[in-house]
């Protein structure tokens, strides 16, 4: 480093004044980041000794991406406003898809039922009191089609959140897409498909890991082959995050997760370049500002670091992090509910300078219920505003060389190598879900940061600090019954319009071939011949069987 | 003087269990007796662990929607069983509205995203129903 003497000297100058200045006023508090790195009261060059432009950031567009996976980012395409939505059956969530398009929303992101999310159709006893709360009932082909009627599924992209039976919702989409005249290799989306954080966080699984991760390896594989703009897989940190991990876990444990797609995906014999850039991610935006910032910046950094060094690809696409961001649900308050506007905004700011690829905001209700129409649109107005008023986009990775970014940014990635090495000493991520390692991690987080809230060494405002008595007055978005009605009628009405032998030929071709072949032709085959989603997912079972959790807390 | 047991269950489908796992070790921590069931608990599961465990507390978490359903399940399971000792609460996205109706169903408490494991603990102390 030049003038490295002269830092130092300067700095022991600073020292004496800092300490002068600590006497009549003391700092405030110990300062953290969110995820309890300790930080300095300023960076200087001193901090980033051995950095170096070339090899840590590079241009926009350059190896290793840290400034961001294009050479324009925003100044081409703005990122893409993509709002989760879905409740009740596929009609009324076909309304409000047309809202949101309507009000200049760029992407579909379709929210299921828990029954769908865990394979179960409507008409399931165990899904008694779920149907439509959480997300929209899919259960059959005419579900998906009547879900996106009058949508032209050629134009738009949709991301489907949905994992343990992503293969059959995705078949049905495919064919809901063709029944409209699309053509398969022109659908353009996502099915998050991430199995691997369903054990570790969202606990949606269905069957054991093993051939869980197989069936994605196939989406993988059948992807890379018939649907090549579509994104097979959204390799997920949200969940983790959300579950109660910390940046710097959330980071690990999803890049390791990443990391083991790809591997299992060579080792079935597939081109790293034929599937690695359309591997795409999903991450938290929380409320520490600069390490959500650093956080992304580093993501970006390692995997293509780690996919060049371990699978050397000769296309430069298959080193790209892409990724879209939610702002954070859990930093929602159920008290002074609009406060939750502001804290959204400061989110999706660190998420556009982080340079995602599209975002959710999260509305003001959302610690209450499913959010009304009216919340919604201020959440993506939000977006709208940073987009169109705010400046940030104009420049790339305007944070870029400020001397606490880059040293968080460095830390961060330190932080995840020393879970990388810990992972491989466990013998590697599905181990570790066996041996309940990331669950534990996770509720360990979840607990320290309960406890800070409870020594108000934390501060939520509204909640610990700033409280007042209210009244709520906030609406609430209500699921009529009927909804529940008219989607079992029309559940009931397929099921008798069909051809039973049909079927069962179909779901016994599957289960024959489910542990040699690509699933996703039988999964296809089955929809065809009028499976629905419950019976598709039971013919599975009966092979793969279910997945229980060990219960740590 | 026994100390309070605790049952802390996941009922229906929904997945999310964060707050059920830190309220869970939270009570240990302030002297209860803690059970958790893990997710995926039917309204029989629960009111037959409770029995089995011979529990003080029912807590439910619900962060489905699907609240009204699985604690209108688990009070008439309460009642088949003759159980009118145990306190029946729970927290988790659950709206003001419905809030004020299962109080009257004969729930006893909710509690907001928020709300201090203080509370809680106070709550459970002040109204507890059977003699320690």
């Amino acid at each position: 480093m030049e003038k490295e003497e002269l830092y130092k000297e300067k700095l022991e100058e600073w020292k004496k004044i800092y300490k002068k200045s600590i006497e009549s006023m003391p700092e405030r508090q110990e300062f953290k980041t969110l995820s309890g790195i300790d930080l300095n009261i300023f960076y200087s060059p001193l901090e980033l000794k051995n950095f170096d432009y070339f090899e840590n950031l590079g241009n926009p567009g350059q190896y290793p991406f840290t400034r961001g996976i294009h050479p324009t980012m925003y100044r081409s395409r703005l990122w893409t406003f993509r709002e989760f939505s879905g409740f009740g059956d596929a009609i009324e969530t076909n309304r409000r898809l047309k809202y949101l398009i309507e009000h200049g929303e760029t992407g579909l992101s379709i929210a299921f039922d828990y029954p769908t999310l865990l394979g179960l159709d409507s008409d399931d006893p165990l899904t008694k009191g779920e149907f439509g709360k959480a997300g929209v009932a899919i259960n059959t082909l005419e579900d998906m089609q009547l879900m996106f009627k009058d949508i032209p599924l050629r134009d738009i992209s949709t991301s489907m959140t949905i994992n343990g039976p992503a293969a059959i919702l995705w078949g049905l989409y495919i064919l809901a897409g063709e029944s409209q005249g699309a053509r398969r290799n022109g659908l353009r989306g996502t099915i998050q498909n991430d199995i691997l954080k369903e054990y570790m966080a969202q606990k949606s699984f269905i069957f054991p890991p093993e051939p869980s991760l197989k069936l994605v390896i196939d989406t993988i594989e059948f992807g890379s082959k018939e649907l090549p703009l579509w994104n097979p897989i959204s390799i997920s940190g949200y969940h983790i995050r959300e579950a109660g991990a910390t940046a710097i876990q959330e980071l690990a444990f999803t890049l390791a997760n990443g990391l083991t797609y790809v591997e299992k995906s060579v080792e079935r014999g597939l081109d790293v370049d034929d599937f690695a850039p359309r591997l795409s991610f999903f991450f938290d935006a929380h409320i520490d500002f600069f390490e959500e910032i650093a956080k992304f910046r580093a993501a970006r950094r390692i995997w293509a670091r780690e996919i060049k060094r371990r699978f050397s690809p000769r296309k430069e696409r298959s080193l790209w992090l892409r990724f879209h961001t939610q702002t954070a649900g859990v930093s929602l308050t159920a008290q002074q509910p609009e406060n939750n506007i502001i804290r959204t905004a400061i989110e999706a700011m660190a998420a556009v300078l982080g340079g995602t690829q599209s975002l959710h905001t999260n509305s003001m209700d959302e610690a209450w219920a499913l959010p009304t129409e009216k919340a919604v649109m201020i959440a993506l107005r939000t977006q709208q505003i940073i987009a169109e008023e705010s400046g940030i986009p104009n420049v790339v990775d305007p944070l870029g060389g400020s001397y606490y970014m880059e040293w968080l940014t460095d830390k961060i990635e330190d932080e995840v190598y020393k879970y990388f090495d810990k992972i491989d000493n466990l013998g590697g991520v599905i181990k570790g879900i066996r041996s309940g390692f990331f669950q534990r991690e996770i509720a360990e987080s979840a607990y320290r940061f309960q406890r800070d809230l409870e020594e108000n060494k934390r501060v939520l405002v509204g909640v610990n600090k700033y409280k007042i008595d209210e009244k709520l007055e906030i609406p609430i978005l209500r699921i009529p019954d009927e909804l529940e009605d008219r989607h079992l009628r029309r559940l009931k009405n397929y099921k008798s319009n069909r051809d039973m032998e049909k079927v069962n030929f179909a779901l016994k071709e599957m289960q024959k071939n489910a542990d040699e072949k690509n699933l996703m032709p039988y999964i296809i085959d089955s929809i065809k011949a009028k499976a629905t989603l419950g019976e598709i997912v039971k013919a599975l079972k009966d092979v793969w069987g279910e997945y229980i959790e060990p219960v740590i807390y | 003087m026994r100390k309070i047991r605790v049952l802390i269950a996941k009922p229906g489908l929904d997945g999310h269990d964060r707050g059920a796992k830190v309220l869970a070790r939270s009570l240990m921590d302030e002297g209860f007796e803690v059970i958790y069931t893990g997710i995926h608990q039917t309204a029989e599961d629960i009111v037959r662990t409770a029995i089995e465990e011979d529990v003080d507390v029912i807590g439910l978490s619900v962060l489905s929607g699907a609240h009204m359903y699985h604690f209108r399940r688990v009070l008439e399971l309460m009642k088949e069983n003759g159980i009118n000792d145990v306190l029946l609460i729970g927290g988790g996205i659950v709206p003001e509205e419905d809030k004020e109706n299962l109080i009257k169903m004969g729930v006893d408490a909710i509690f907001n995203p928020g709300t201090s494991i203080q509370e809680i603990s106070d709550f459970i102390r002040k109204n507890l129903r059977r003699p320690l």
